[in-house]
């Protein structure tokens, strides 16, 4: 399956920006079963910098504000061939140590609310348990846009009991890490069935289960990945796969607005 | 146990590298040498070298005291030294490239991957990253302790970012100007090319992007840092800038100066910032100190910072004693330089030993640095020991516990005559593709106390000039 995908990030300040950097990983990631058969990315109000893989293996570039702009606008197009893999993702790959997915981050610590979940979960494999964990965390967590708080832990998600599809998965990470198993975060797009206008990019989860590999769990939508996720970044949580993380001086207000369109070609 | 003295051996009989010193010191008169020791202090004061000690009310500064009477190493002694330094130096920096790549030293199993993996100094935003010129400590401080003739023991490595050298130069150049006659009796090495050598060391790490005449610069984080003046020393002498994070922007893909003419690349930076504050785009995102997507640059190649990211990897204390099978891993050779014995504190049988002989023990944390937060067992209190066997307790990981070495001493300076104090020994060493310069002699830390063995200027320490002298 083919799928077209435009996605547009346009900021708008209230004053013009003096200085400021932004990062971005928005090139779909070399993934089995995901080719990208062509991609760009244009930004206009800012200057490319830097174009390097980082330690995750996410192309990440680096622009700087072109002085005084009141807006910056990051156009990410192309076309990716995606084949059904059944959520696994396969073999690790890269220098990154196995170990360093078991890490637990500020955003991924586990503490009484995820073993009061662990404590509950049941399977007689790990995957078994995996997807147990996802359909609990599902369960304890309702799905609900604009309440929740981008520096949120794991743990403030549980305590709130509703978010959205990134403390669903900084749950599911402190969980998994804390059951033994390495996991990661994953940024991407995701075409919601029957809709070519989506509402925002997409992140999941990914762990590591001895014999598979990586294996995919979208706890938001209580699944695994098929053909219609797109990889982008991988991290240790939130703060290392964002698509877009910026550092910006002056004290101009920020508005975002996102356009993205994620379309079946065949 | 018998006290080494470095001076009057051990049986009071001078020994060869002090007997000119010592000769000429038996003709000089007390009165003109105490007053020559307050002279001393007076110009330490009028350069202004001070030293903010943590952990005391306001950062109080206080001038780090110093004593006339020069710490003296034969040439044959430093010759062994030097091989032993540049050895550990070359492992070091082997180890670092194996730790951010392929972790040879993990899968051969001659380090446990819980060193590495459980270890906060491990920066994941390294791995896969090969710094300009394979080098990734530039500038590394080799703390030296010895008790004997012919016993030099690694106390430490610091292969963040060591400081100290400006007293090691300072100290020099106050010798040459309080008793320029025993520079021409005693065939003393020069130090002064330090700033000269730290300069060309870095500019041969260049990375790729560099054109021309590689631009070297000094980042502090500003004039609150303790050790600030050392920063502002360093790039007056090696004739560079000084700068702060706020003067530095990425443009055209370098980090650039600002300067009167718009501006300028950097295509070294020999930062005095910690990695946590290096970079608020990619670590502390509260960091007011550092350059936001300095690391995005640096992994394109447009930057060389000195000393890489991540290096305390190699130079924490739980590390450390594994460094003789480290430097045997990847150099193929037996450690010239010993290190101390050291135990585990994670290791139950260790732990056990620890609790067991507490009062004989030097026992540091982990990743303690100034000689803060350890124990010196033989001088502490039955309080003292009885709190910190609580802490070694509940964190048996946080420690590791040395026996208390019978460190040599040096006679210094005192209103009644000589008298014996313990010391330690930092040589500096430089790296760059063009390979490894130890600067002969180094910052010699000396207890002023009576019969302490703490050396750290925070605790109270004081300086000697060093000398290595000529064959």
């Amino acid at each position: 399956m083919r799928l077209a995908i435009s996605h547009i990030t346009r900021y708008s300040y209230s004053t013009p920006v003096p200085y400021g950097v932004q990062q971005i990983k928005l090139y779909p990631k070399p993934t089995r079963g995901q080719a990208v058969i062509n991609w760009s990315i244009t930004v206009e109000g800012a200057t490319q910098e830097a174009e390097f893989t980082d330690h995750h293996r996410n192309h990440v570039m680096l622009f700087s504000f072109d002085q005084g702009v009141t807006e910056l606008v990051i156009h990410s197009q192309g076309v990716v061939e995606m084949a059904d893999q059944a959520g696994i993702v396969g073999p690790h790959e890269g220098l990154a140590p196995l170990w360093l997915f078991q890490r637990a981050t500020e955003h991924t610590r586990a503490g009484k609310g995820c073993r009061d979940i662990l404590r509950s979960v049941e399977g007689d494999s790990d995957l078994e348990r995996l997807h147990d964990l996802s359909a609990r965390i599902h369960a304890a967590i309702v799905y609900e846009t604009g309440k929740s708080e981008i520096a949120w832990s794991a743990e403030d998600a549980l305590a709130a009991g509703h978010g959205v599809c990134q403390d669903h998965a900084h749950v599911f990470l402190a969980c998994a890490r804390a059951m033994g198993l390495p996991a990661r975060y994953v940024s991407g797009y995701l075409r919601m069935d029957g809709q070519d206008e989506q509402s925002a990019t997409h992140a999941w989860a990914e762990a590591h289960v001895e014999g598979l590999g990586w294996v995919g769990f979208d706890v938001s939508n209580a699944i695994s990945p098929d053909t219609r996720y797109v990889r982008v970044a991988t991290g240790l949580d939130y703060t290392e796969a964002a698509p877009i993380a910026g550092h910006r001086y002056g004290v101009a207000g920020e508005n975002m607005d996102v356009t993205l369109r994620v379309t079946q070609q065949q | 146990m018998d006290m080494f003295d470095e001076m009057q051996g051990q049986n009071g009989q001078i020994r060869s590298p002090y007997a000119t010193f010592d000769a000429w010191l038996s003709d000089e008169d007390a009165a003109r040498l105490r007053a020559k020791s307050r002279e001393a202090e007076d110009l330490f004061r009028l350069t202004g070298i001070t030293f903010n000690v943590y952990g005391r009310s306001e950062a109080e500064e206080r001038l780090i005291p110093f004593d006339i009477i020069p710490r003296i190493i034969s040439a044959r002694e430093w010759q062994r030294l030097e091989r032993g330094i540049e050895q550990r130096v070359c492992a070091i920096n082997a180890f670092l490239h194996d730790i951010y790549h392929r972790q040879e030293i993990l899968r051969a199993g001659r380090l446990p991957q819980e060193m590495i993996s459980s270890n906060e100094a491990f920066l994941p935003q390294m791995i896969g990253m090969m710094p300009p010129g394979g080098v990734y400590t530039h500038i590394t401080g080799i703390d030296l302790v010895r008790t004997g003739p012919d016993d030099f023991f690694v106390l430490e490595d610091n292969a963040r970012t060591p400081s100290g050298v400006s007293y090691m130069l300072e100290n020099r150049e106050t010798m040459l100007r309080m008793f320029p006659e025993l520079f021409s009796r005693n065939r003393v090495r020069p130090v002064s090319d330090y700033p000269r050598n730290l300069r060309r060391s870095l500019a041969a790490s260049a990375p790729v992007a560099c054109e021309g005449t590689p631009t070297v610069a000094v980042l502090t984080p500003g004039i609150f840092n303790s050790a600030y003046y050392e920063h502002a020393f360093l790039a007056d002498k090696m004739g560079v800038e000084l700068v702060e994070g706020h003067d530095l922007r990425i443009v055209d893909g370098r980090v650039a100066m600002r300067t009167t003419r718009g501006y300028r690349p950097i295509d070294v930076l020999y930062r005095r910032v910690d990695d946590d504050f290096l970079d608020p785009l990619n670590f502390n995102p509260d960091s007011a100190l550092g350059v936001p997507g300095i690391m995005d640059i640096y992994r394109a190649g447009g930057i060389t910072i000195a000393n890489a990211p991540g290096t305390g990897i190699s130079d924490d204390k739980a590390i450390y004693s594994y460094m003789p099978e480290i430097v045997e891993f990847y150099t193929g050779e037996r450690p010239i330089l010993q290190n101390v014995p050291t135990w585990r504190c994670n290791e139950k049988e260790s732990l056990d030993y620890v609790l067991a002989h507490l009062s004989e023990l030097v026992v540091k944390e982990v990743h303690g640095s100034g000689g803060y937060g350890m124990l010196i067992g033989p001088a502490a209190s039955k309080k003292e020991l009885k709190d910190f066997e609580r802490k070694l307790r509940a964190r048996p990981g946080n420690y590791i516990a040395q026996p208390t070495l019978s460190l040599s001493t040096v006679p210094v300076f005192t209103k009644a005559g000589l008298a014996p104090r313990h010391v330690d020994l930092r040589p500096y060493v430089l790296m760059s593709p063009e390979g490894i310069n130890v600067t002969p002699g180094g910052l010699t830390r000396v207890a002023m106390k009576k019969g302490s063995l703490v050396v750290n200027s925070s605790q109270g320490g004081g300086t000697k000039d060093t000398w290595v002298l000529e064959d």
